[in-house]
């Protein structure tokens, strides 16, 4: 019986599981370092703020993946012989693989701070990470204040996380406003003013120098780029980013770049050696996405899609439109399609925004300057239909369609107040201004 | 996901949640309205109890409502479960164990030793607790106090501060603002108020709460109530009808259009002490498949047990002559037999494909319920059931599951096994409803496409133990039988994926592989084949 291996027990290779699983009775091992069993990251934040317990955070019971006959290891890969197609673990023991998937997912990025390694200086990513937090940062009298670095989409959540327990942040973003690298300026503003309501310190366009240290080893303070102000803090976060946790591929056959380099396939140079998720570098971007996409839908999809090819349909990966979605602090985000921040806008893009007086919620609509066509929406406090939205882009839809049908993309719950006659009332506005 | 006890409050615990002076004034204000209720309790005579009684509900919900304020309206709008799994009484910690013991033995008092609440024996007056609520009974309905008002009332009560409470919690969503003010509303006047009046006008009525119906309400068609009902002419006859029309047309007619929330989260007092007392506790309910299984086992058995008493009560005072009346025992039996045939074989017909398994279940309750009818045909005389007097199964009935499993279980051990127990595992009104609401209605709760992230909070905060994840994360619509509506799911899910909604029957069950953003052609191989 044909074996796979899996490295990685994310979604991506989870997923990559359960539908080999469902197509063929072929030996399945998932291996992990980090955890026994699966268990979503995205939900890191909420086993911190009391929401959720670990346990809850499993999608599926422990008994699932006997029932399945998936067995699962737990055990660091430390290399990879892709001649004897073995795998050797940190703990010394070796495993021969037929197939094997790489998708061992990200590591928080370090741009070599001064003091990046001491005490009470973290990222956010591995379950590891938030037992370190819970270790440091218990409560507000063991953890007087704590700073954040790097403002994307999980600095905001840890900010919130913190926040929950009443510890002071001081949040550091490097940007002019909060991820407007990605966020057109009028939605990134938005956010900045929320960030504050939440009595957050946000820092926008400060760098951090360096992380000072104790005479135990453990942060006292940060010093900031800009300015050499000195604050304070019992914790450091850095959340600037994350890339591919490929590290213990280096010395190994596989050809790497920032990820596993792979095809349209998610093959890798070596036959019978594929990588999925977070740690998968496509050659090229397809349809205007990244090469790297750190996001959970992509290690999905990918995790969909190869368990076809090892089944036998060998299948391109081949994503359909754009979506993802975040919440921040309060706000909830969707897109669909694509809607670029000022940074990284097309020329042919144009935007209409509408924004509700109470400041929390507001929606971008992307068109082609010529065609009129519809390229994407972001929306934020207001729910959302993927799936009409997802017609649409396939419809090809013209942006006039799109505003004045945007009720049958209502996703709000019952009762709730609706503003898409406010919405086309204000794009017939901008029109006769234009 | 187990739902082992919590160990948090041994380790260095988040001490966020620690409560501002404003909350602890509250506190004690609340805590001296109770008092004033354990000094009734201890037999002490209060010289002015109008003056009491108010003082001391007076506090209650003066704490409460000054409580919730300050804990509420000094943040901004959103989701408030922040530390919920560090509280002692939210998460099974020494204060959940301890109100749930409390609250058990008042069930068990209440129940079974009304007499050491003070209610008066043989005729005499009122002591203690119940006489405190004597002045307010006679201003309602002219007559003394009982367990079961005392009882009204505290109920009453706690549904509406804490209804106010999950109000200001959910103040930036309509949805949860409308139901609760819905339960509050029917929980004053149709259970509190309007059965004191009635009783005022016309004291031949039994009690009756009107949107208490059968099987709930599993007392209203017993000898005693349908002799009161006739007795007191036609609002007692229109009343009885009602209780009837109810059951067989207003709840299909509602259930169809709008799921079976309309009842359990809109109208029912115990959906609604759950909603609202129960808030804190919801995150209890055990999600394992086992406690799935053991669910629809035990749920059901309710149903049968319910039906075959009431069957039996009824058939027991029915006359033999269809010369005197029409309604003959034969007829009747003959009635309940070719209703269930009518529903069985509905059911089979149209939905055998959807039921699966599940069909075979279906069959056995079925069966079961008919041999004993024929048996009864055959076997009874008199007032016996075979063996069994009706009387005796009635008050089994009353006791194990009127009693024991709604008031004992179902409400002392919120603190333990989450809010809407009984809701979940014993209530027939709610198995009837659940039947519906899979084989024939427009509710479901749809997924957003492909954006759920697996996070778990919608299953965390799913008071009826629903796997909710397991359906989003599949990009499948929720459609299942024990589902009361309350929209928590749909609130606390911070991706937006989940929308209550009622629509066409088509396409409401909608099992999916492939999920919504991937290759559009590998879905359609996927998903169609
Ligand atoms: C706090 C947080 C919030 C997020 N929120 C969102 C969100 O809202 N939406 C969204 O789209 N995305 C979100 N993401 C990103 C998303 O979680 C990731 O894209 C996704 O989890 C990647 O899945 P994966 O399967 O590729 O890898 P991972 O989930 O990282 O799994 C890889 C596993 O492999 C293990 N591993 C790695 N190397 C080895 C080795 N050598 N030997 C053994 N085991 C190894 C790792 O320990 C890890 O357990 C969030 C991420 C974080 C950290
Ligand atoms: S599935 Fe959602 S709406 Fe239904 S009972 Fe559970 S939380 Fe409430
Ligand atoms: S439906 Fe929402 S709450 Fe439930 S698991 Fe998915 S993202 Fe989380």
């Amino acid at each position: 019986m044909e074996h796979i291996v899996i490295i990685g027990n994310g979604i991506s290779g989870v997923t990559a599981a359960r539908h080999i699983r469902k197509l063929s009775n072929k030996k399945i091992t998932i291996i992990s370092a980090e955890t026994d069993y699966f268990f979503s990251r995205t939900a890191l934040m909420y086993i911190y703020m009391g929401h959720m317990k670990f346990e809850h955070t499993k999608p599926y019971e422990d008994w699932f993946w006997k029932k399945n006959n998936i067995e699962l290891k737990n055990g660091y890969v430390k290399t990879i012989d892709t001649v004897s197609k073995t795998l050797q673990f940190a703990e010394g023991d070796n495993m021969p693989y037929d197939k094997l998937i790489i998708a061992t997912g990200s590591k928080p990025n370090k741009f070599g701070w001064a003091g990046q390694d001491l005490n009470g200086v973290m990222g956010m990513y591995h379950k590891q990470d938030l037992d370190t937090l819970e270790k440091h940062a218990p409560n507000n009298k063991m953890c007087k204040r704590a700073v954040i670095v790097g403002g994307g989409l999980i600095g905001i959540e840890l900010a919130e996380m913190l926040n929950s327990r009443n510890i002071p942040v001081t949040f550091l973003v490097r940007e002019s406003s909060f991820w407007n690298g990605v966020l057109p300026e009028n939605e990134s503003q938005m956010i900045n003013r929320h960030i504050k309501n939440h009595h957050i310190d946000l820092r926008l366009s400060t760098n951090l120098k360096e992380i000072i240290s104790d005479e135990n080893g453990k942060v006292k303070s940060i010093i900031i780029e800009e300015t050499g102000e000195e604050i304070f803090c019992d914790v450091v976060g850095l959340t600037a980013g994350v890339s591919p946790n490929i590290d213990f591929l280096k010395n190994s056959n596989i050809e790497t770049n920032r990820g596993v380099k792979v095809n349209r396939f998610l093959e890798t140079n070596i036959p019978d050696v594929y990588a999925i998720g977070d740690c998968a570098e496509q050659h090229e971007g397809i349809n205007q996405r990244k090469p790297i996409e750190a996001v959970w839908y992509t290690g999905r999809m990918m995790g969909e899609t190869i368990a076809q090819t090892i089944c036998g349909n060998r299948i391109q990966y081949n994503p359909g439109h754009w979506f993802n979605s975040a919440k921040f602090l309060d706000i909830e985000y969707q897109t669909y399609g694509w809607v670029f921040g000022n940074k990284a806008k097309p020329d042919y893009e144009q935007h209409f925004h509408w924004k509700h007086e109470d400041d929390t919620k507001c929606i971008t609509v992307a068109y082609h300057k010529e065609t009129n066509e519809f390229l994407g929406i972001n929306t934020f406090g207001i729910r959302m239909r993927h799936e009409t939205f997802n017609t649409w882009l396939t419809e090809k839809r013209d942006v006039n369609y799109v505003i004045e049908h945007l009720k049958e993309a209502n996703f709000e719950p019952e009762f709730y107040k609706t503003f898409e006659s406010d919405i086309l009332s204000a794009y017939k506005n901008q029109l006769q201004i234009v | 996901m187990s739902n082992k006890l919590n160990h948090s409050m041994s380790l260095a615990k988040p001490e966020a949640n620690d409560l501002s002076s404003k909350q602890k004034i509250a506190v004690f204000i609340g805590v001296v309205g109770l008092f004033i209720l354990t000094l009734a309790l201890l037999n002490i005579n209060f010289p002015n109890k109008t003056l009491f009684l108010t003082l001391s509900l007076g506090c209650i919900a003066a704490g409460t409502v000054i409580f919730t304020n300050d804990l509420y309206l000094t943040k901004l709008e959103g989701i408030k479960n922040d530390g919920v799994w560090f509280k002692s009484i939210s998460s099974k910690g020494v204060l959940g164990w301890v109100t749930g013991i409390v609250l058990t033995l008042f069930y068990i008092v209440l129940y079974f030793y009304p007499s050491l609440l003070g209610l008066g024996q043989k005729g005499e007056s009122n002591t203690g607790l119940i006489a405190l609520f004597d002045p307010l009974s006679q201003l309602l309905s002219g007559r003394p106090a009982s367990q079961w008002f005392v009882y009204g009332t505290l109920y009453t009560l706690a549904i509406l501060v804490f209804g106010y409470k999950f109000m200001l919690k959910y103040r930036h969503n309509k949805y949860q603002q409308l139901r609760t003010a819905s339960v509050m509303f029917f929980q004053l006047a149709f259970a509190f108020l309007i059965p004191e009046f009635m009783y005022r006008l016309n004291s031949d009525l039994p009690y009756y709460d009107l949107k208490s119906i059968w099987p709930l309400n599993y007392y209203n068609f017993e000898r005693y109530r349908i002799n009161q009902f006739i007795d007191a002419g036609d609002i007692g006859l229109a009343l009885l009808i009602f209780g009837v029309v109810s059951i067989f047309i207003i709840t299909p007619i509602l259930t169809y259009k709008y799921g079976k929330r309309w009842y359990c989260s809109w109208v029912c007092g115990c959906g609604g002490l759950a909603e609202t007392v129960g808030d804190p506790f919801r995150q209890l309910s055990d999600k394992r498949q086992v406690a799935w299984k053991i669910e629809r086992w035990v749920i059901h058995s309710v149903l049968v047990f319910v039906v075959l008493m009431t069957t039996a009560v009824i058939y027991s005072y029915l006359g033999k002559d269809s010369s005197k009346y029409w309604l003959t025992r034969d007829v009747f039996l003959g009635l309940v037999a070719g209703f269930l045939t009518l529903i069985f074989a509905l059911t089979l017909i149209f939905k055998r494909k959807e039921l699966g398994k599940d069909a075979i279940y279906g069959a056995i309750g079925y069966l079961v319920i008919i041999i004993t009818l024929i048996g009864l045909h055959y076997f009874s005389s008199g007032s016996k059931l075979f063996l069994f007097k009706s009387e005796t199964l009635r008050t089994t009935y009353a006791f194990l599951i009127g009693s024991i499993f709604s008031g004992v279980i179902g409400t002392g051990f919120y603190p333990i096994f989450g809010s809407r127990v009984w809701c979940r595992f014993g209530c027939p009104m709610a198995a009837v409803l659940g039947f519906q609401q899979r084989m024939f209605s427009k509710f479901r709760i749809t997924t957003n496409g492909g954006q759920c992230i697996s996070c778990g909070n919608c299953s965390t905060y799913c008071e009826m133990g629903i796997d909710v994840r397991a359906y989003a994360q599949k990009g499948e619509n929720i459609v299942r039988s024990s589902c009361v509506g309350c929209g928590i799911c749909s609130a606390v899910c911070p991706r937006g994926v989940l929308k209550l909604e009622n629509d066409t029957m088509k396409g409401r069950i909608n099992p999916t592989e492939i999920l919504l953003g991937n290759d559009v052609d590998l879905m359609d191989f996927i998903n169609n084949k």
